[in-house]
């Protein structure tokens, strides 16, 4: 029997990890039927979302809330996957402003997908909404660090093979310059570097990222400092693998908030039909784990079987 | 409302490459034969007639309107041979690499094209230049103008006609009151300006005008020397009334009071296909004297030719 409270516990989610277990609990009405007295110990056992008052055990408030999100993970999850690309990416980049997704969701999706790809999403964006992404970031995100992120999706980068190489040096070189001129605070608004990341062209900024570590000794994300919007556009042009993986490492970690685990969703069925081969290796290689041996001890039920699917094994 | 005259029934793009070709032939150039071909065709014509002259030739026809054509019946005949996207792709890389704060063509392009039609110039642009037209404009601009003109130039303005007059309200009041600040190139402005659909803005300079007493670009001539000022009131006009705004561009060119000569060569190749009779509509009632007029007395020619031509004028 305790076996069994244990087992209904983890599909209930009550261990941690993501998404509910359907087919355990299914089981359990099956086996407990007619059994009221096998639920009450049950509920008894589950100190962590049942409180005994008096002679009843009452569900605890939070707990009806995380179960609430943890059912919706395999719902959020399937209708994602049913919906067109753009539409997803024009619903994630609202709800930066109208869900407080952070704003690293709008870098996440002007950087890393194709420039033909950012257009679908602000047409849809607009289809769905009645404005443009742009008026929207520009308007609803006020705060420093809104240049950077409206000439980010406002970006229509050239995409072909053609860099000029003496212009990535010289622009390796006054991105070293403006780093040491601006504050740290200030960075992010600074006019050569928010040009310079919004508008080359990514091979051209990938060139220019070496020819800074060849320059200046240091790779440029580590001047960059504690600036994490700044750190997340370079790592999003430059290596969008490791900033897929380092999302999904991060949904994993103990405490992790729920912005963090959502995007285990998202970086999931996103990057599906893309680049999953390359982040499932990046993955391997940076934390010396395989991918789907994650999900698979930390998800639970459908959308274990989903990720599992989505991921490619 | 275009002025191009394209006859009921034309030759096929064969027909019409093998003519021009016959006007290349020999010594000297046949101007009115070319003329009375490209000068009445459309621009998808225009395509056609230019790939069945590759086709046929094997090379470009702007290669042999290059060589057979000069001055400036050349350069509009060039101009207007260009599909659309083409066409503002090159006047815009011509006026960001050669980018001065009198020039207002990067404005133009931005501000009197469609969102989808600025899109297609941006597409235009990366095949022909091997970059992004921001980045060009970025790199070659500065200061309070790159704060205006890339974000103008990237714009992917929303085009359904829903407009929320609360906002228009609230935007035109940040307006006045950064304009009574003198805050000409404050980020809110600039955010309005480059962001706000176009029935937005519109509404939100109606609720300035009503609120305000004044219209706002009447506000904002306090320095008539401020380039940037002048930029401002070029965005709003274009948006507004972009025909008064290119006729006192054709105007001031026909006066060699203009900055630049080819301002009339630009906006007749690329405004008749699109409102080149309203502009002369405004020309008449502005000047008491018919834009064709203007044109006979100041141009010669072959150019006088191809521009009244592209005027609508019969031919004579």
């Amino acid at each position: 029997m305790a076996d069994e409270n244990q087992s209904l516990k983890k599909a209930f989610s009550g261990h941690g990890g993501f998404g509910v277990d359907e087919a355990t609990m299914v089981a359990m009405v099956t086996k407990w039927r007619r059994q009221p007295d096998q639920k009450s110990c049950f509920r008894r056992d589950f100190s962590d979302f049942f409180t005994t008052i008096g002679s009843i055990e009452k569900c605890e408030d939070d707990y009806l809330l995380h179960l609430k999100t943890e059912f919706s993970r395999f719902k959020n999850i399937m209708v994602l996957w049913l919906m067109h690309p753009w539409e997803r990416d024009a619903r994630w980049m609202h709800h930066v402003m109208h869900k407080s997704y952070p704003f690293t969701v709008i870098i996440e999706i002007a950087c890393t997908r194709s420039s033909e790809e950012l257009l679908g999403a602000k047409r849809a964006y607009q289809a769905l909404f009645d404005h443009s992404v742009e008026e929207d970031v520009a308007y609803h995100i006020k705060e420093n660090y809104s240049k950077l992120l409206v000439g980010l999706v406002s970006s229509f980068r050239y995409e072909g093979p053609q860099v000029d190489n003496e212009m990535a040096k010289w622009e390796a070189k006054a991105l070293n310059s403006a780093i040491k001129s601006a504050g740290s605070g200030k960075l992010i608004q600074n006019e050569e570097i928010v040009r310079i990341l919004s508008t080359r062209s990514k091979l051209h900024l990938k060139a220019t990222f070496k020819h800074y570590k060849e320059l200046h000794g240091k790779p440029i994300e580590e001047d960059l400092g504690a600036n994490l919007w700044l750190q997340e556009t370079v790592k999003c042009i430059d290596r969008p693998a490791k900033y897929f993986s380092e999302a999904i490492n991060n949904a994993f970690k103990e405490g992790a908030d729920k912005q963090s685990k959502i995007a285990l969703t998202r970086v999931i069925i996103s990057r599906a039909d893309v680049d999953m081969e390359v982040i499932r290796e990046t993955y391997y290689q940076q934390f010396g784990v395989k991918l789907e041996d994650m999900i698979t001890k930390n998800t639970h039920g459908h959308y274990k079987d989903s990720l599992l699917s989505l991921v490619g094994k | 409302m275009a002025t191009l005259t394209v006859p009921h029934s034309i030759p096929s793009p064969q027909e019409d490459c093998e003519q021009l070709h016959k006007a290349f032939e020999g010594w000297g150039t046949n101007e009115n034969l070319i003329i009375s071909v490209l000068a009445h065709r459309n621009a998808a014509q225009r395509k056609a007639i230019r790939q069945a002259y590759q086709a046929t030739y094997g090379k470009d026809l702007l290669e042999s309107l290059l060589h057979e054509t000069h001055g400036d019946f050349e350069k509009l005949l060039l101009l207007w041979t260009l599909e659309p996207s083409e066409r503002d792709a090159i006047l815009a890389n011509e006026a960001a690499t050669k980018w001065h704060a009198a020039n207002r063509v990067l404005i133009e392009i931005a501000c009197a094209r469609s969102s989808e039609e600025l899109f297609i110039v941006r597409r235009a642009y990366h095949t022909q230049f091997k970059r992004s037209l921001e980045e060009d404009v970025a790199a070659h601009t500065k200061g309070d103008f790159r704060k205006l003109l890339v974000p103008l130039i990237s714009a992917y303005r929303y085009e359904g006609a829903e407009v929320n007059m609360h906002l228009a309200k609230s935007e035109a009041k940040l307006l006045h009151d950064k304009i009574s600040d003198k805050a000409y190139s404050d980020e809110e402005v600039i955010r309005v300006l480059t962001t706000r659909s176009k029935p937005q803005l519109l509404a939100t300079f109606n609720q300035y005008k009503n609120e305000f007493g004044n219209a706002i670009n009447k506000d904002l001539k306090s320095d008539p020397k401020d380039d940037f000022l002048a930029a401002l009131r070029a965005v709003i006009r274009l948006i507004c009334t972009p025909e008064k705004y290119l006729e006192k561009v054709v105007r001031l060119s026909l006066n060699k009071m203009g900055t630049e000569e080819t301002a009339l060569t630009r906006i007749v190749a690329t405004r008749a296909e699109v409102d080149l009779k309203l502009i002369k509509e405004v020309y008449q009632s502005r000047n008491s004297v018919p834009l064709e007029k203007a044109v006979k007395h100041d141009t010669h020619r072959h150019y006088e030719d191809l521009v009244l031509a592209l005027l609508g004028c019969e031919e004579n």
